[in-house]
């Protein structure tokens, strides 16, 4: 028997504001626990939330890179359960009247390309974080109670893991690039629950629907999904039935694991907040938004493979991450050949960054040293070899190359004025080369321009001295 | 009549996370059956195409820049906290989430 | 010290003129109430270390003027309880924008007052301090839920007090103490630390003796404020303004629905007489109907209980007041401390709440009321119209006595009919007294479209100086 299956994605961003969704609480990554709180975040009796105003801003940044229809009125409403992480047992979120619907993302996977469509996506609030100790207690932070999140529920348009993870790997990516949110997963900025069930080839209706939430990585959503896909199949099999439930995805035995079982939806009694006031989102400022959003990483692909001429594989990888892009823009508007740039940056750039477990944003070298460095290399002032010295240093200290390379005399010797008396020098004193040459002994060219070398202490440039040479010994 | 049943009471009630002791469950189901049945009346008007009313402002879309503030200071928000260890707040171990249904 | 032949001007004036200093009127005012609480039971905590304001600029009229304060505005460092058990130990540590504007105007608070736990009852027996008693007859109520500030300017206390009205919380107790309290249009008065009953609904007002020092007090505490994003931008005009005046071609509305029933006859009479007055001074009478008075009462306790239901969630014992003693679980720490520390009444409005949002409840219950409450606000569009002020009795009865209503909740609920209007629209409102029937005070409510205080301040002062109720003192407290 053949199965199909049906995949829905739910992802959580945090979006990238100073302060707090509803209350203006600074909003960092790792500070001390309950300090980036305040009355409003701890549900003291008679606070009232503040809406961010960026929040929309960044929401509909997100909305307008996916194609989505922007809701001209908005309202909040409440989610009500009871939690510890929770202060006011309350979320606030957008149930009725979310912030954008009907959207669309474009996947490619194995060569083909397909549509996956957005439900709709909304703005909320995060909650506080419980840490579980083993003395019989918890023990509540509220620093990330009040962060502000966009969901983004997908259509279950995906028919297998690999769709999903193509989905995702391309949500993450428009997403980084708008600069809404950090997109990451290991820092909780990004957040994926996924939903899978599957029915036999031919029927209509869909099958029971099996929830994993909070997946650490795209990688445990795409084996987490293909482990569901086997392990639902087996149980269709076996004449069983698939039970509503959550599950969750173990990484050391790659199986999934029952949590609970759901016995019909939980009852959040979602209603609309009264302490805020209906949103109207005026055309002009989504028009002001879409003006400022940064170049998308698509048209940025284009232009790197159609006008830079660079390899859609190295395209790729320079457009792995927002500030990588960035990084590359910034370098080839400093002058630098975008070749070459490309090749440095995914090369000597990358290797550095891997080596060092560093972000591109966190190193010394700026784009304009990393120009400054290609064009030496393309005007001959510097050879390959002395370029990635220069390189090392200016990573790592931040110098700057063109002044380095002068004050440590690195400059290739190029100045034919001084290096012909040196050729015909050089060729007078060793006749058996030139011997050798007539012979067709290419060796002997290479035991010449080792002389040279020696001669210059290596800073003759290569190139000028084998055209030199080659001259030199063909009038002989 | 909308009936309202023992059951529906302490149903009620665990979303609300109250609990009745048995008098008092029948002393409640009682009483909100007569409240809940006052408030059915309202099932009788007719309310085609008649729009919600969920709040009356004089504004909409009312926003705050986006401009971190630092409380001072933490103690202060937890000097009302029964039980607090190491700036946490303490909570006696936590069984299941999502028990609301 | 005792306020029974005092208001703001003549308090003023004897600060002004040196006959008494600042200190000395909050040291007479901590003593008056004092000798008064053992009989009213009013406060729920005296501020004993209250001080008046440094540097007391007495070009400003309220500067040094001692006042109340419902216990349910938040207070920064004075213990705020709304009355509940579960807040019994609760130190507030911010200030409610209403406090912070007249601590700004320098009035000095002296005790935060009694009322129904969580604003939520009309006799303030809903208090687990007890209920507060009348001071015109102390085995009668005070009306709620700001029972305790009612009293506590009746009885001479204070002149003046805050209370607050999600369904009449403010208009009933005045009307059963015989004193004036006004409801401010939805959206006038900053809502920042006021804690939440009905979000939608909940507003704070001013009781005092006079109309008058109710403006003087609005002038203060209205207006925008960044905190709170349902409060309006509008320009606040000088209610004081108002005072004064005559109602010559006044446009006044009387609904007939407003005298049905469950009115008594001789508040009928009494209320009857003062629409006399208005018209016999130039106003223009017009009879009107409000169709859907009737649903009011259900809607509301739709409305006011399912948004109470959310905003009550917070309590669960966590963060701050009532945990349960012997909870070995999270889940027991949120049933055991709830369970233990709210009162009947509010667990009957939490399950109601609850209940009207629950799936499968939603759309029979919650948003058919969410649609009632368009064609309640619709009946009111249409009577402003054509019209300046709607008037009609606060209540249907004088206050009752204690402990004569409190266990049929309905019939408690019924008590609010002719009140509930005017916060589902989000219209102001007063009550002002009209006289007495068998000893007890009557109000005379009076209603206006929506940011328009200063037709009621109009017509409530020249009620005032027509039948001269302020003139009587309470009959209770004479030994």
């Amino acid at each position: 028997m053949n199965f199909k299956s049906t995949i829905g994605l739910e992802v959580h961003f945090e979006l990238k504001t100073k302060s707090k969704i509803f209350s203006p609480s600074p909003v960092s990554y790792g500070a001390p626990v309950n300090t980036e709180t305040n009355v409003i975040d701890w549900a003291m009796p008679g606070v009232l939330p503040k809406l961010n105003k960026d929040v929309y801003r960044l929401g509909i940044m997100v909305a307008l890179a996916t194609h989505s229809h922007i809701l001209p009125t908005t309202h909040f409403d409440r989610k009500n359960y009871f939690y510890p992480d929770n202060p006011k047992a309350y979320q606030i979120t957008q149930f009725f009247q979310p912030l954008a619907r009907d959207g669309y993302i474009e996947v490619e996977v194995r060569g083909k390309k397909k549509r996956i469509g957005i439900h709709e996506m909304h703005i909320e609030e995060d909650a506080g974080k419980n840490t579980h100790g083993t003395n019989g207690y918890s023990y509540v932070d509220l620093n990330r109670q009040g962060v502000p999140l966009l969901e983004v529920v997908s259509e279950p348009d995906m028919e297998d893991p690999e769709e999903a993870y193509a989905y995702l790997t391309k949500l993450r990516q428009i997403v980084q690039f708008t600069g809404a949110s950090d997109v990451k997963m290991e820092e909780g900025s990004m957040r994926v629950d996924t939903n899978i069930s599957i029915r036999p080839a031919g029927q209509k209706e869909l099958g029971n629907k099996v929830e994993m939430k909070n997946l650490n990585s795209f990688d445990h959503v795409r084996r987490s999904l293909a482990y569901e896909e086997q392990r639902q199949q087996q149980v269709l099999l076996s004449g069983g039935r698939v039970q509503v439930s959550t599950r969750r995805f173990d990484d050391a035995t790659g199986k999934t694991v029952l949590e609970r079982v759901k016995e019909g939806d939980a009852d959040y009694r979602y209603f609309p907040e009264p302490d805020i006031a209906p949103d109207h989102i005026s055309q002009e400022w989504i028009d002001e938004i879409e003006a400022s959003l940064p170049e998308s990483p698509f048209a940025r692909r284009k232009r790197y493979v159609e006008e830079y001429g660079i390899k859609e594989y190295d395209a790729d990888v320079i457009l792995q991450t927002k500030e990588s892009s960035d990084f590359y823009d910034a370098t080839v508007a400093a002058g630098a050949d975008p070749k070459l740039a490309a090749n440095w940056l995914n090369t000597q750039v990358n290797g550095y960054l891997n080596e060092e477990q560093v972000e591109i944003q966190d190193i010394k070298l700026t784009p304009e040293n990393l120009a400054q460095i290609i064009k030496m290399i393309k005007d001959g002032t510097i050879s390959s070899k002395i370029a990635k010295k220069v390189f090392k240093e200016s990573i790592e200290n931040g110098t700057d190359p063109k002044k380095y390379v002068e004050d440590k005399g690195m400059v290739q010797l190029s100045d034919l004025s001084v290096l012909e008396p040196m050729v015909k020098k050089v060729v007078d004193a060793n006749p058996q080369s030139v011997e050798d040459f007539k012979n067709g002994k290419d060796r002997a060219i290479g035991f010449l321009v080792g002389q040279i070398m020696k001669e210059t202490r290596g800073k003759a440039n290569p190139k000028v001295v084998n055209e030199l040479l080659n001259k030199e010994l063909q009038s002989r | 009549m909308v009936k309202i049943t023992k059951e529906d009471i302490k149903h009620v009630a665990g979303l609300s996370r109250l609990e009745f002791s048995e008098d008092e469950l029948e002393k409640f189901t009682e009483q909100m059956g007569d409240i809940i049945n006052m408030a059915d009346q309202l099932a009788e008007v007719d309310t085609k195409d008649v729009p919600e009313t969920v709040q009356v402002v004089d504004r909409d879309t009312v926003f705050r820049e986006d401009k971190p503030e630092h409380w001072e200071t933490r103690e202060e928000l937890m000097e009302n906290v029964p039980e607090k260890a190491d700036g946490y707040i303490k909570v006696p171990v936590i069984i299941d989430k999502d028990d609301n249904a | 010290m005792n306020y029974l032949n005092e208001n703001i001007e003549s308090l003023h004036k004897k600060l002004k003129d040196g006959e008494i200093t600042a200190d000395q009127l909050t040291q007479d005012t901590l003593k008056g109430i004092k000798e008064l609480e053992p009989k009213l039971n009013a406060m729920i905590t005296v501020v004993d270390d209250a001080k008046p304001a440094q540097n007391l600029d007495l070009s400003n009229e309220l500067a040094g003027i001692p006042i109340a304060i419902k216990d349910n505005i938040i207070t920064n460092g004075i213990k705020t309880t709304a009355a509940s058990h579960i807040l019994y130990n609760y130190m507030p540590v911010y200030d409610a924008t209403v406090i912070s504007k007249l601590k700004d105007a320098q009035m000095t608070i002296v005790g935060k007052a009694n009322m129904d736990e969580f604003a939520m009852g009309s006799s303030s027996e809903n208090s687990y301090y007890g209920a507060p008693k009348n001071p015109w007859d102390l085995t009668r109520v005070t009306g709620g839920s700001s029972g305790g500030s009612a009293a506590a300017v009746a009885s001479g206390e204070v002149v003046a007090a805050l209370g607050s009205d999600t369904g009449g919380s403010v208009r009933q107790p005045a009307a059963f103490n015989g004193i004036f309290g006004i409801k401010p249009t939805y959206g006038r008065v900053s809502r920042w630390g006021l804690i939440a009953f009905a979000s939608s609904l909940d507003q704070i007002g001013v009781m005092t003796k006079r109309a008058a020092d109710s403006a003087k007090i609005l002038n203060v505490i209205a207006g925008a404020d960044e905190h709170d994003s349902t409060v309006s931008e509008k320009e606040v005009p000088d209610f004081t303004a108002a005072i004064g005046k005559d109602v010559k071609g006044l446009h006044v509305a009387v609904p007939e629905e407003y005298f049905g029933e469950g009115v008594e006859p001789a508040v009928k009479d009494l209320i009857n007489e003062q629409i006399k007055v208005l018209e016999d001074n130039g106003a223009i009478i017009n009879k009107v109907q409000l169709p859907h008075t009737k649903y009011v009462v259900p809607d509301y306790y739709i409305i006011a209980s399912s948004e109470a239901s959310s905003n009550l969630q917070r309590y669960d014992g966590i963060r701050y007041g009532y945990r349960a003693k012997d909870a070995k679980n999270l889940l027991d720490v949120y049933v055991k401390s709830r369970s233990e520390a709210f009162g009947d009444e509010v667990k009957r409005r939490i399950m109601l709440g609850t209940f009207a949002l629950s799936a499968g409840s939603y759309d029979r219950f919650f948003r058919q009321a969410a649609k009632v409450r368009t064609l309640i606000c619709e009946d009111f569009d249409k009577i402003f119209a054509e019209n300046d002020v709607i008037v009609g009795p606060t209540t249907p009865t004088p206050a009752f006595k204690i402990d004569s209503s409190i266990k049929d909740p309905l019939k408690m609920y019924a008590n609010d009919i002719l009140t509930i209007s005017a916060n589902m629209a989000g219209i102001p409102a007063a009550s002002v007294p009209a006289g007495l029937v068998d000893g007890m005070p009557v109000g005379f409510q009076i209603m206006a479209k929506r940011f328009d205080e200063s037709s009621i301040f109009q017509v409530a002062d020249f009620i005032e100086r027509q039948n001269k109720f302020y003139e009587k003192t309470p009959t209770g407290l004479e030994d």
